[in-house]
């Protein structure tokens, strides 16, 4: 699938500009051009199919379903799922947070939502499966979808209903049955364009932190020695996790820019549960969403929230470093 | 005259948004208030999901998204 990319690059720096393929900077701007094109297309390609899942059955949807339906704990994973396939835009979690809670969500399932939406979206498949590849892709997407069920479920066991802010409260006592969804009627090919546009959108949103990124990556992969964080960092042990995500919560970054540099960490000998681990508090966690949520939630449920996550991720990059 | 109401709470989409309906709205010449709504409890009055979301005398008639000229040109003739 990807061959051509190769010969694309191969023409534009060996052909074009006459760089040798055994030299640093040959190598390194092949490698750049390669890795860029590759990732924008895999990018726009996710957020197609996320555009074409989301016409069909957009949260309005989910809302409605989850109202009219028991489905005996699968709600959370349902949920969860939404939000890894969801576009996602810090802005609209909060209106979409109180939409649920008033639309008599429960609010564990609600959090589900809230956790997953940051931590698997499209540019962060996209990065993953460029640099990664399918397998280490499907464990990111898969765990993240399970941590926000779980974390979302705890949540919802912990009771933290009293926690929300006195006119979130007031809205969740008087919950308004939202209708059946209506479709809007349009076909396929009316949506087409729509949806492509909307692809396109996202893909020249994230394209400077996407070349940035896989430049720094590329950068540090000439330069830092291999086995680097291997000796200074203690490749495998056990507090490096915690450490790492302790560090990632408070910071926010781009998925774009985060995953090249995470992918030159695993190479440099970082296990992959610790980068996992870090790159998930990174962009799953952060101190604007936490400003945005104090709209609507007390700072001990915003403590809460955090501390919960922030637990479960720390498990799963320590699971992660057992069994991978 | 129309009401138009933007409600969003400052992200890059909403003011997107408000420049198409500000552009709109003056390239048709029509006569129309437009508001910026940011308050988050006034935004959930009108009971949307997501944000940007444009409302027209009171009724919502785009949310989630940001609009095309077009499409707000239409919307503004009814």
């Amino acid at each position: 699938m990807f061959t051509w990319i190769e010969w694309l690059a191969d023409q534009l720096i060996f052909g074009l500009l006459g760089l040798a393929p055994d030299t640093h900077l040959g190598a390194a701007l092949h490698f750049f051009v390669y890795d860029t094109v590759k990732i924008l297309l895999l990018l726009f390609l996710i957020t197609f199919v996320m555009g074409v899942v989301n016409a069909y059955f957009p949260v309005e949807r989910l809302r409605s379903f989850l109202q009219r339906n028991r489905l005996f704990g699968l709600e959370y994973l349902l949920a969860s799922i939404f939000g890894a396939v969801t576009p996602f835009c810090s802005c609209s979690s909060v209106p979409l947070f109180i939409g649920f809670v008033r639309g008599g969500i429960p609010i564990g399932v609600t959090f589900a939502f809230l956790i997953t939406s940051p931590l698997v979206n499209e540019v962060a498949l996209a990065l993953f499966l460029g640099m990664f590849g399918l397998e280490t892709t499907l464990i990111y997407a898969g765990s993240g979808i399970l941590l926000g069920a779980v974390g979302g479920w705890v949540l919802g066991r912990l009771g933290v209903e009293r926690y929300l802010s006195d006119w979130v409260q007031k809205m969740a006592e008087q919950p308004v049955l939202t209708g059946d969804f209506e479709e809007n009627g349009q076909t396929f090919r009316q949506r087409l364009p729509g949806i492509t546009q909307e692809a396109l959108s996202i893909v020249r949103g994230v394209l400077l932190y996407v070349i940035v990124g896989i430049g720094i990556g590329a950068a540090m992969h000439g330069y830092v020695p291999e086995g680097f964080f291997e000796q200074y960092l203690g490749g495998g042990q056990w507090w490096t996790v915690p450490l790492a995500v302790i560090l990632a919560v408070p910071m926010y970054a781009n998925a774009a820019g985060i995953v090249p540099v995470i992918q030159v960490f695993v190479a440099k000998g970082i296990p992959l549960g610790t980068a996992i681990a870090f790159m998930m508090g990174t962009i799953g966690l952060s101190l604007p969403e936490a400003t945005l949520l104090k709209k609507v939630m007390t700072m001990k449920l915003i403590l809460i929230f955090f501390g919960v996550v922030t637990t479960f991720i720390i498990l799963s990059g320590l699971l992660f470093n057992l069994i991978l | 005259m129309k009401t138009i109401k933007i409600l969003g709470t400052g992200c890059p989409k909403c003011k997107q948004t408000e420049a198409v309906v500000r552009k709109a709205v003056a390239d048709l010449g029509a006569d129309a208030d437009i508001q910026k709504v940011e308050d988050i409890q006034d935004i959930m009055q009108y009971n949307i999901l997501s944000t940007p979301a444009v409302v027209i005398d009171e009724v919502v008639q785009i949310k989630g998204r940001v609009p095309k000229a077009a499409e707000l040109e239409a919307l503004l003739k009814a």
